[in-house]
């Protein structure tokens, strides 16, 4: 079983928004929202680090706890859609994501704000695939086409990957062995220690 | 007789009172056709049949490698 993810290589990632340029065009995002932006760490000093960002497709996803009228829903592949004709705009998930997915366009009279509106792995909606009626409320429907989100295909670096959860993490693994570092960036050692099995830490965090 | 009717009418009614009632549980969406059903324009990728769960994911993991992992195709990787 597929489980479709994003990681982005922050030792190739060159701030060129180059994917979220290929994300605006592809699935025609209204002006205002975003649903993928390239962040830059230490930005103007040497060492600088650049990651590109956009709903992380969480196996637990906050937004899907938060939502008052159950909108969210998750493949089969892992990805998180939502159906916007249930949608009321309230913003709860905006609150919820730590990656500042959800986004909201404010194109309404007096700024209303609207339906949510967030990365959807370029798989769509609820409607029918590849439909113009999908199209027009979600973009895209690249999974259903048998393409990647176009982000990652069109990333100069191939900084940005997205695919099954195996085969990214194998090809970001490759490179880091060929390169020698960058793993140190990502991964379960980096959220919760490097500390091995079987390993004393010596009361010294790792 | 009349007083029966008329209780029989209201039994009626009050029983198809619940028939206008909605649901009341939430409305979570889960009718969205998978992926690898395919879809219904010209844009789809050649090289998989639409319907074949199997060979989507086998056509994705492909693409995945040829098209990100260019260490796959460089002497790097030898």
């Amino acid at each position: 079983m597929a489980r479709m993810k994003f990681v982005c290589d922050a030792e190739r990632c060159i701030e060129c928004n180059g994917c979220v340029t290929a994300c605006k065009n592809e699935n025609e995002v209204p002006w205002g929202v975003n649903r993928r932006r390239v962040v830059t760490l230490n930005d103007g000093v040497p060492g600088e680090k650049s990651i590109s960002v956009a709903c992380m497709h969480c196996s637990d996803a906050p937004c899907m706890a938060v939502c008052p009228v159950n909108c969210f829903y998750r493949t089969d592949e892992g990805v998180v859609l939502h159906d916007k004709d249930v949608c009321i705009g309230c913003g709860y998930c905006s609150y919820a994501c730590p990656f500042g997915a959800p986004q909201f366009p404010a194109a309404g009279t007096f700024g209303v704000r609207g339906k949510m509106d967030k990365c959807t792995f370029c798989a769509g909606g609820p409607e029918a695939n590849g439909s113009q009626a999908e199209f027009e409320k979600y973009g895209r429907n690249r999974l259903a086409e048998g393409k990647l989100p176009a982000c990652a295909e069109m990333c100069s670096t191939k900084a940005l990957l997205a695919g099954d959860g195996d085969v990214v993490a194998d090809i970001f693994r490759n490179r880091v062995v060929q390169r020698g570092k960058g793993a140190e960036v990502w991964g379960w050692g980096t959220a919760y220690g490097s500390r091995q099995a079987g390993q004393k830490t010596n009361g010294v965090k790792s | 007789m009349r007083v029966r009717v008329l209780a029989l009418i209201a039994c009626a009614v009050s029983l198809l009172i619940a028939c206008g009632d909605k649901p009341q549980t939430m409305g979570g969406s889960s009718s969205d056709t998978a992926a690898y059903q395919g879809v219904a324009n010209s844009f789809a990728a050649p090289g998989w049949k639409a319907g074949d769960k199997a060979n989507w994911e086998q056509s994705l993991k492909a693409r995945a490698l040829y098209g990100q992992n260019e260490y796959s195709r460089s002497a790097a990787s030898k």
